[in-house]
């Protein structure tokens, strides 16, 4: 099955870190990455740019509207994302659990529809 | 063999193989529902076919090898109207299912039984779902006799029990006993429900019943299970003690009108005495494991210690004090804060008592918690403080949502003698 995990993180704290927070961090992922991909789970994974630079587009009636920022306010917000490829649930969380940004932040999995047969 | 006689006994083998079969067409069949249509098929194979030729050595390899032919004959029928994979489906079922009786000894069973538990009991379902899935998997029960025990429709239950269905399918929770590196969480987390189950028949949390027998019985039955699938294992001996501990008290712990009738006041005699003995027997292997020591273990001793004192006046309180206090290293909680503060009542007087109660209320965790105000009404009570002690009480009766609880408070307050009239 394969499972899309969403990573989120408070960025208001993510912007407060120190030079070298960022570095110890960056390496972990770079880690992290490199083992789900030599398992064979790895099948795309991304880091996103912060929602000030986010925006949301809704079609209503025929009319488009772009707005500025993320649909909600939340305490946490989306930060990156891994799509992986697990057995079952467990092993889709196991490798959640690895995933930096567990330790601070929170990380949803969230199970992907098969392609229609 | 009179026909009444031999559907009671049928019902009776049901009744007792209900959860072992399912637990293992689960495993073979990949899903519940087709698993539950699967096991009633079997069932109704069965009442025709004993009728005639009598319960077989095995029955409960009779009826899964009876779901599993039904469930083949189901794709089947299916066929005609899909693609040619499922021939080869139909092919490995067979070739299975060929397989099945020299694999079904005990340990097969009780591996997906334990399967069952730990799917049911998983931490990606909610704390409903885990409740109804093993009342409804697990034990067997009815979705009328889950809807009932919790107060709910049986139309609510029925949805209910179907969006856990949809969520272990979908998100892909295997049924599986989890890898060795979560074994233990899973564990706490299996036995969380199992005495949720057990404190929800011991103190309903709301409405006019005091006891619910049938999910006491259920609790312990889930207990016992655990204990007999697992290693040996501290936390799972102690859950099993206290809940028997408990549970043996429960004959003498409401009075025929349904009032509460508090520990001290009870008639010890109507104390279930199998009960005790099998509890007693359980906490001390539970506290003799080496290198496990279980808050359940901890709290089944204290129960232990109740139930050893033959009158009120023989309780061994300052040994409960301690055994409070190693409880409060293990897992501190205000709940435990104030049963310790009860039990130093007992030992120190309630002088002592109430300053460890008004430091936890003053913490602010638990204002909104009926018995802390009960205690404190106690405790002044005690000190010959009739007004404050009032003022206690009524906190109390106001947070309270069980009936009996309340008419026990209410008493309270009418016994106190308050000099003025308020």
């Amino acid at each position: 099955m394969q499972y899309l995990l969403l990573i989120y993180a408070n960025e208001a704290e993510m912007a407060g870190r120190t030079a070298s927070a960022i570095a110890s961090m960056t390496a972990e992922y770079t880690d992290f990455t490199k083992g789900i991909i030599k398992a064979g789970q790895f099948k795309a994974g991304d880091r996103l740019k912060p929602t000030s630079s986010a925006t949301t587009v809704r079609v209503r009636n025929g009319q488009m509207a772009a707005t500025d920022g993320p649909f909600a306010e939340t305490r946490e917000q989306l930060g990156g994302y891994y799509l992986i490829e697990a057995k079952n649930l467990d092993e889709a969380i196991a490798i959640a659990a690895r995933i930096p940004g567990a330790k601070h932040g929170s990380i949803e999995v969230r199970p992907v529809w098969p392609p229609e047969a | 063999m009179n026909v009444s006689v031999a559907d009671r006994a049928l019902e009776e083998v049901f009744r007792r193989e209900a959860g072992r079969v399912l637990a293992t067409l689960i495993r073979l069949l990949g899903d519940f529902d087709s698993a539950e249509e699967a096991r009633q098929e079997a069932f109704a194979a069965a009442v025709e076919q004993w009728a005639a030729a009598g319960v077989p050595a095995n029955p409960c390899a009779w009826l899964i090898q009876a779901g599993r032919n039904k469930a083949i004959d189901r794709i089947r029928r299916d066929v005609v109207f899909r693609t040619k994979i499922l021939d080869r489906e139909i092919a490995s079922a067979e070739a299975d299912a060929d397989a099945v009786p020299e694999e079904m000894g005990d340990t097969t069973f009780g591996d997906d039984r334990l399967r069952l538990i730990f799917t049911c009991c998983h931490p990606a379902l909610n704390g409903e779902a885990h409740v109804a899935l093993t009342l409804r998997e697990v034990c067997g029960l009815t979705t009328q006799a889950v809807a009932r025990a919790f107060l709910v429709s049986e139309e609510t239950m029925a949805q209910r029990l179907v969006r856990a269905k949809k969520k272990i399918r979908d998100a892909g929770i295997p049924y599986e006993t989890p890898e060795p590196a979560v074994f233990n969480q899973r564990i706490h987390g299996v036995l969380a429900v199992v005495y949720g189950v057990f404190t929800e028949g011991y103190a309903v949390t709301t409405g006019t019943r005091l006891v619910d027998a049938e999910l006491c019985g259920e609790a312990i039955r889930l207990g016992r299970l655990l204990d007999e699938l697992l290693p040996v294992n501290a936390a799972v001996l102690g859950l099993l003690a206290l809940m028997l501990l408990h549970d043996a008290r429960r004959p003498a712990r409401v009075s025929p009108d349904g009032d509460v009738i508090l520990l001290e006041d009870q008639d010890r005699t109507l104390w279930n005495q199998a009960k005790i003995a099998e509890g007693l027997v359980l906490v001390d292997r539970a506290l003799s494991i080496p290198g496990q020591l279980s808050p359940y273990a901890v709290q089944a001793a204290i129960a232990a210690l109740h139930v050893r004192a033959r009158k009120k006046e023989d309780t061994d309180w300052p040994q409960i004090v301690g055994l409070y206090e190693v409880l409060l290293r293990l897992q501190p909680s205000p709940v435990v804060e104030l049963n310790h503060a009860v039990a130093v009542s007992m030992v120190d007087g309630a002088a002592r008592a109430l300053d460890l109660v008004d430091s936890l209320a003053a913490r602010g965790q638990v204002s909104e918690y009926h018995l802390l105000h009960a205690a404190r009404g106690q405790f002044l009570q005690q000190l010959g403080r009739p007004l404050e002690a009032r003022e206690a009480y009524r906190s109390a009766l106001r947070l309270a949502t069980l009936e009996p609880e309340r008419r026990l408070l209410k008493a309270r307050i009418e016994g106190l003698s308050c000099g003025d009239r308020a």
